[in-house]
């Protein structure tokens, strides 16, 4: 390239990553401002100021963690945390149990209509929870599971199954026939030839699996929202905007560290799987 | 014959390990888990919200007497309804068009190596990453009535009465002037939630766009540059045509995702002022479970579906034609 090309892509990406990011910017900062610079709407929102309103490049004297300590000792956010944890854990094992022979199956044995299924399958990825919620609660409610992170794990995989079948299609079609086709010749069984040659093949992208199945669930609202009402049982996505958030009264600088806490390590994971997110999640449809 | 047993098990076992290695017995064995628990937790509830739909039921029962079409037609004629049919469908579609358009930019730039590209891309990939409840919290923060940092930044580029003049809101609450109220303003209001959408999709067209880009081959640079292709000539009769079918599935991605999404209107207005920000969604969560009519809710929520089948069907044609070429 040559400078002016490099002036240029600078000149194009700069701006759409500052944008992009500037919430998590701002929720960074912010998290650190103390009531006394906040409550004063002619300071700099930008920084964190002392009380008079001036900024010093001394952060940590004008800075305080007090409202992240209130998050962490006096709200459920830990606890929330937890669920969100386990909720997650649950959903992806479930996913995995299921999506993985599947996926498999689509991929490998299905011959001719096993494209046509997966993308069928895979459609049901597309029916928004919205559709789903008003019967998913009461079907809830008469399974005696409201209040419960049971209920979330019973029905989230209705969601996460369909994309990892989807992708861990795309996976499989990735790895050589020849493969297994040996194990075959040797005297493997085929579910043997899957558990021994296929899956530790695939591992990285049934971790790319993982990852996004996970996230599907933390990213998870409506149904969160709806099956649960006591706060020691949310997940994160649900308490935060529920519980942190009273009527008029914002404790602002807890509530954007508590949506900056679980948003850092998922985007860092996104990155490190978003090739081969993106190559399952295409591989299907594309080429 | 007892060796041959030993091996193998009882001949009923050994039938059925035979069965296993065969395909057609093996496949839908191996799929019918994931189907029969999908058709469980997905067809049932949906055969069960278009059954509601059709009854007068009310919250706390699982069915009700038999109204015909009436929620539908109830729905249709109360104007909160067509607001927020309305809404859904300009949220839907303007934030798509800002997304393609920042997408095709971004993607043409992004596949170029320069120094600094993992930290630009974590940056850019952000949004999409980010719990989406969490993201929308940080806008109401941004958005806020009194201390909106947008609003800080455009009174000091003295914007802020270009806003007043292009959104036609007034600054004014009970004869004293107030910052922009960006979520208390019906026009500003949508424009903010437009906006939001964009930014929590963008990044995902972007992805899919840089992966359509790739998947052109390279003879068809090549070919291209030995026939002179260069610059907006190039743009226009080369890679659109070849992009377009993948650049509208990711459209339509991004269709689903917004008119499906509850979260960022509940978080940042829960569809007020007056509910001028109401979408189908937060709609049929507002008659189904706060007022209780389980049935009018449910067919609300189905007024969805005619969009999402469109949607997805022409989804599939383009799927096809990226396949093709």
């Amino acid at each position: 390239m040559t400078w002016r090309q490099k002036g240029l892509t600078y000149l194009v990406v700069g701006p759409f990553a500052i944008v992009l990011a500037f919430p998590f910017y701002l929720a960074l900062v912010t998290m650190f401002r103390t009531d006394a610079d906040l409550a004063i709407q002619t300071h700099t929102p930008y920084v964190v100021n002392d009380a008079e309103g001036k900024l010093h490049w001394d952060f940590w004297n004008d800075a305080t963690t007090e409202h992240v300590g209130f998050l962490f000792n006096d709200t459920n956010y830990p606890q929330w945390l937890l669920n969100t944890l386990l909720v997650g854990a649950a959903v992806v094992a479930i996913t995995l149990l299921l999506a993985m022979p599947a996926g498999y199956a689509l991929a490998r044995l299905a011959g001719g209509w096993g494209q046509s299924a997966g993308i069928g399958i895979f459609l049901v990825y597309l029916i928004p929870p919205t559709l789903l919620f008003l019967p998913l609660s009461r079907i809830v409610t008469n399974l005696d599971l409201k209040d419960s992170l049971w209920a979330l794990i019973l029905v989230y995989p209705s969601f996460t199954i369909p994309f990892a079948t989807w992708l861990l299609m795309g996976f499989f079609k990735t790895i050589p026939q020849e493969l297994e086709d040996a194990a075959l010749v040797d005297g493997c069984s085929r579910l043997k030839a899957l558990y021994r040659i296929v899956l530790p093949i695939s591992l990285p992208g049934i971790l790319t699996v993982v990852i996004f199945t996970f996230s599907l669930c933390v990213n998870e609202f409506i149904y969160a929202f709806t099956f649960i009402s006591s706060s020691e049982q949310r997940t994160v996505s649900a308490g935060i905007p529920n519980d942190l958030i009273r009527g008029d009264v914002f404790f602002w600088q807890s509530l954007l560290a508590a949506t900056l806490i679980p948003s850092i390590p998922l985007a860092l994971l996104y990155n490190a799987f978003l090739d081969r997110f993106i190559k399952g999640f295409t591989g299907g449809a594309f080429r | 014959m007892e060796a041959e047993s030993a091996a193998g098990g009882a001949p009923s076992t050994r039938r059925w390990r035979h069965a296993l290695e065969d395909r057609r017995v093996l496949a839908p064995l191996l799929i019918a888990p994931a189907v029969i628990f999908i058709v469980l937790v997905v067809g049932l509830p949906f055969g069960w919200a278009i059954y509601l739909s059709l009854t007068d039921a009310i919250g706390g029962s699982l069915s009700g007497n038999w109204v015909g079409f009436d929620n539908f037609t109830n729905a249709w004629s109360d104007d909160n309804f067509q607001k927020a049919l309305r809404n859904t469908l300009i949220f839907t579609f303007a934030s798509q068009i800002i997304v393609v358009i920042g997408a095709a930019i971004l993607s043409a730039f992004l596949v170029r190596d320069f120094r600094g590209r993992w930290i630009v891309r974590f940056l850019i990939v952000l949004p999409w990453a980010a719990p989406v409840v969490l993201s929308t919290i940080t806008w109401l923060w941004i958005l806020d009535s009194l201390y909106s940092v947008l609003n800080w930044t455009l009174d000091r580029l003295h914007l802020d009465n270009a806003l007043v003049w292009l959104f036609d809101v007034t600054r004014f609450e009970e004869g004293a002037q107030v910052p922009l109220q960006w979520l208390g303003r019906p026009n500003l209001a949508l424009a903010a939630i437009t906006l939001v959408h964009a930014w929590r999709i963008l990044p995902f067209a972007v992805v899919i766009f840089i992966a359509g880009r790739a998947s052109i081959p390279n003879e068809v640079e090549d070919a291209s540059k030995i026939d002179g292709a260069t610059g907006l000539k190039k743009l226009w009769y080369v890679d659109l045509p070849l992009q377009l079918p993948i650049a509208l599935v990711a459209v339509l991605f991004g269709i689903v995702f917004t008119a499906g999404d509850f979260a960022v209107v509940y978080i940042l207005t829960a569809g007020g002022p007056f509910n001028s920000t109401q979408v189908l969604p937060t709609w049929a969560f507002q008659i189904g479970i706060n007022s209780g009519s389980l049935g009018e809710g449910a067919a609300i929520s189905l007024y969805l579906f005619p969009l999402l089948v469109v949607v997805t069907v022409a989804m599939l044609f383009f799927a096809r034609r990226a396949q093709v070429s």
